[in-house]
């Protein structure tokens, strides 16, 4: 337990919608205590005003995870997925509203380059002041100042005062002392995407630097490559949530794709809002829900243990000849395979209108761990009775039981089984 | 190797006691609910972002202006010209067998730096709001530093009053000894009005109009126009309860000698300027934990 550095426990946090508290006038503030006790007498808590979940969303939901000492976790996700609030509870900026972290050892947070920059000073006052803004001490900034001022390449306006920088300049210098800063516990949040190319790319030596130095970093970006390269292990937050941890191909992957999918965080099971009564008499069959069948409760499926897909749908009219069939797809849209269910049974010959369901199994999972996108369909004939593109994300992960045997994350797409002799000649 | 030595070197700095891991102080993360600790401890260790932003107000009050700090002597200074005018010449109000500039001026300096005091900490945190929302630290640093900052300006505009003390040939007694105490007393009841301000203030932006409008009642709840023996009977016990009256008479006996020592009034002034610390302290303390959500 001794290597644990950050320890997150169903961490909740709740805002009010619009994500800002309304300013209160103290007007407003005089005039629901003048109106207090009338309220009781109505018997209606104040309390049950509050709890209106309409009111209040929730930008962290039980989020979980442990970090160690050393690791550096990448942080992906949409825009509002409740990063930047995340990095906020950790740096101790916001309380939460439930749950419990730790964090052991110092930690600082890097939420915008340049905190508390004056525009009136000079280059040199404000790195004192933003260094000790930081959390840096003095003693610290004076045997650091020259390195910071190199860093910052701008050494001739160090005395200039920093309303005259050019934008570019500014944030050499914001970052520069933030690239100093040397805590055991580093929280970023997307300020790599700032100065020009040459810049960002010295910043992600320094960072990765940093991570060699063996610090714990929380990083939060889009930049994928930067994730890619500094990353050791990634969080996919989705609405509040965790929906993905682990090696960061996985996540990446698992975020480009829902950028298609539009949907993230689903379990294994879809239930499809259709209509249940035939509204034209074009429709025949219609699936009304899948499920992907994981001892988990996820979508998540481990490379050569059997997927299991259950099929329920609904058939208005009798139906001759019916295929049923799945598609796989992979994250950069390379189609892997077409599975139907000719291939074992033949062809449905017939079926009565009523409710069904059928089951896929492929014994063993040939994919790789990543992320993939499944679509299905019926057809009668070479008539096509129902298609659901792109509808549900497939995860697969290693096994426990190859992990030996394979020591990285394979490359290529399939794990493909070969055997081996070796002789000496 | 290197990183034991880091956390050998945290420990003697920061010197918290960790309990799960042998080397590193261990922070707790979760909601707090109803009274909550100070943390003066951590508010040491934030010493030095004090001193900073301390030194920033300083520093960038009088930038891109042409007579820099010496605007912190002209305030005062034409504020006593207008007093002496109006007040001395016209409304013939007595000053104690001084001349009325001195006597006037005697009371602005520690009044003025009680007005600026109030006034900036009240918008500190408002203004400091891009730091609240990036940043952890205790937050009680920006009040404090708002409340800080303007002792420099009074330590400028007192070198007039020396200035002026030897133009009326006016010498203090020993009991100038007295003066830092006076002082202290100014800054504590500023700092507890300014802590509930400010936290008021992130909530409710109704303080912004307030401020000015509750300075312009104190300044004449305050005898710094009038010697306070002007007043008797229950009018005293009413100006007894502002500290500044205690911080203004104080001034006036330490430096020119004037009046009486305020002894009876003395305690009952710092009673209620730790009265109103302890409560701001309260009040920001509770509050605190909202600031970066609301303001």
């Amino acid at each position: 337990m001794t290597d644990i550095a950050i320890r997150v426990d169903n961490l909740r946090k709740r805002y009010r919608i619009g994500q800002r508290e309304p300013y209160k006038a103290l007007r407003d503030v005089l005039t629901s205590a003048m109106c207090a006790p009338f309220r009781r007498l109505r018997r209606i808590p104040k309390s049950e005003f509050r709890n209106a979940n309409s009111e209040y969303i929730w930008a962290l939901k039980d989020v979980s995870f442990e970090v160690k000492q050393g690791e550096v976790i990448g942080i992906i996700g949409r825009n509002g997925a409740g990063k930047t609030t995340l990095l906020k509870i950790l740096s101790r900026i916001t309380e939460p509203t439930e749950g419990y972290a730790e964090i052991h050892g110092r930690a600082s947070s890097l939420l915008e380059v340049g905190t508390g920059f004056h525009p009136e000073l000079t280059g040199r006052e404000n790195i004192y002041l933003n260094g000790a803004i930081l959390g840096m001490r003095k003693a610290e900034i004076d045997k650091k100042f020259d390195e910071i001022v190199a860093f910052t390449e701008i050494e001739k306006f160090i005395d200039t005062p920093v309303k005259y920088y050019s934008s570019g300049m500014y944030v050499r210098l914001a970052f520069s002392v933030a690239a100093h800063l040397e805590p055991e516990i580093l929280l970023v949040d997307e300020v790599l995407a700032v100065g020009d190319a040459a810049f960002q790319k010295k910043c992600l030596g320094k960072m990765g630097g940093v991570a060699k130095e063996g610090r714990t970093v929380l990083f939060v970006s889009h930049n994928m490559a930067a994730v890619r390269s500094l990353c050791s292990r990634a969080f996919l937050l989705d609405s509040g949530k965790v929906c993905q941890s682990g090696p960061v191909e996985i996540c990446i992957d698992r975020y480009l794709i829902a950028a298609d999918t539009n949907a993230l965080c689903e379990l294994n099971t879809l239930t499809l809002p259709r209509p249940t009564v035939v509204v034209d008499d074009k429709a025949t069959l219609r699936i009304t829900r899948v499920k992907l069948d994981t001892p988990n409760g996820h979508n998540i499926v481990k490379t050569g243990e059997p997927i299991v897909l259950i099929i329920s749908f609904k058939v208005f009219q009798p139906l001759h000849n019916v295929v049923f069939g799945f598609t796989v797809e992979s994250s950069d849209n390379v189609r892997l395979c077409d599975c139907r269910s000719s291939d074992s049974c033949g062809p449905i010959s017939y079926m009565q209108p009523g409710d069904y369901s059928i089951r896929a199994v492929v014994q063993s999972n040939p994919l790789n761990p990543g992320t993939y996108r499944l679509s299905l369909g019926a057809r009668s004939e070479s008539k096509g009775l129902d298609y659901l593109p792109d509808l549900m994300i497939l995860l697969v992960e290693t096994s426990e039981r190859f992990e030996s045997l394979w020591l990285e994350n394979p490359s290529g797409l399939f794990r493909v089984f070969s055997d081996w002799t070796l002789q000496s000649n | 190797m290197n990183a034991m030595k880091v956390h050998e070197n945290l420990m003697a700095e920061v010197g918290i006691a960790s309990q799960s891991n042998a080397d590193l102080p261990v922070f707790v993360i979760q909601p707090s609910h109803g009274w909550v600790s100070l943390r003066l401890r951590e508010l040491w260790e934030y010493r030095e972002l004090l001193y900073f932003l301390t030194w920033r107000d300083i520093k960038v009050r009088y930038k891109q202006t042409v007579i820099g700090a010496a605007w912190a002597i002209i305030q005062p200074f034409f504020t006593m010209v207008v007093f002496t005018l109006f007040f001395g010449r016209l409304a013939k109000i007595p000053s104690e067998g001084v001349p009325y500039p001195i006597f006037s001026y005697t009371a602005l300096l520690p009044w003025t730096f009680f007005a600026q005091a109030m006034n900036q900490s009240s918008n500190s945190l408002v203004g400091s709001a891009n730091l609240l929302t990036k940043i952890y630290f205790p937050r009680l640093v920006i009040p404090l530093s708002a409340t800080i900052a303007p002792l420099v300006d009074f330590a400028i505009a007192f070198t007039l009053l020396v200035g002026m003390m030897f133009f009326y040939q006016i010498y203090p007694t020993s009991a100038v000894i007295w003066l830092p105490a006076f002082l202290l007393l100014a800054f504590t009841a500023s700092l507890g009005v300014g802590l509930w301000l400010s936290a008021m203030n992130v909530q409710y932006r109704d303080v912004r109009y307030t401020v000015p409008f509750l300075t312009q009642l104190w300044l004449f709840a305050t005898p710094v126009i009038y010697p306070s023996s002007m007043l008797h009977g229950p009018w005293r016990i009413i100006l007894g309860l502002n500290p500044m009256t205690v911080v203004v008479e104080g001034f006036r006996w330490a430096l020119l000698g004037v009046g009486d020592a305020p002894e009876g009034m003395i305690w009952a002034s710092v009673g209620i300027s730790l009265l109103l610390v302890v409560t701001g302290l309260i009040y920001f303390n509770r509050m605190e934990k909202t600031f970066a959500d609301v303001v």
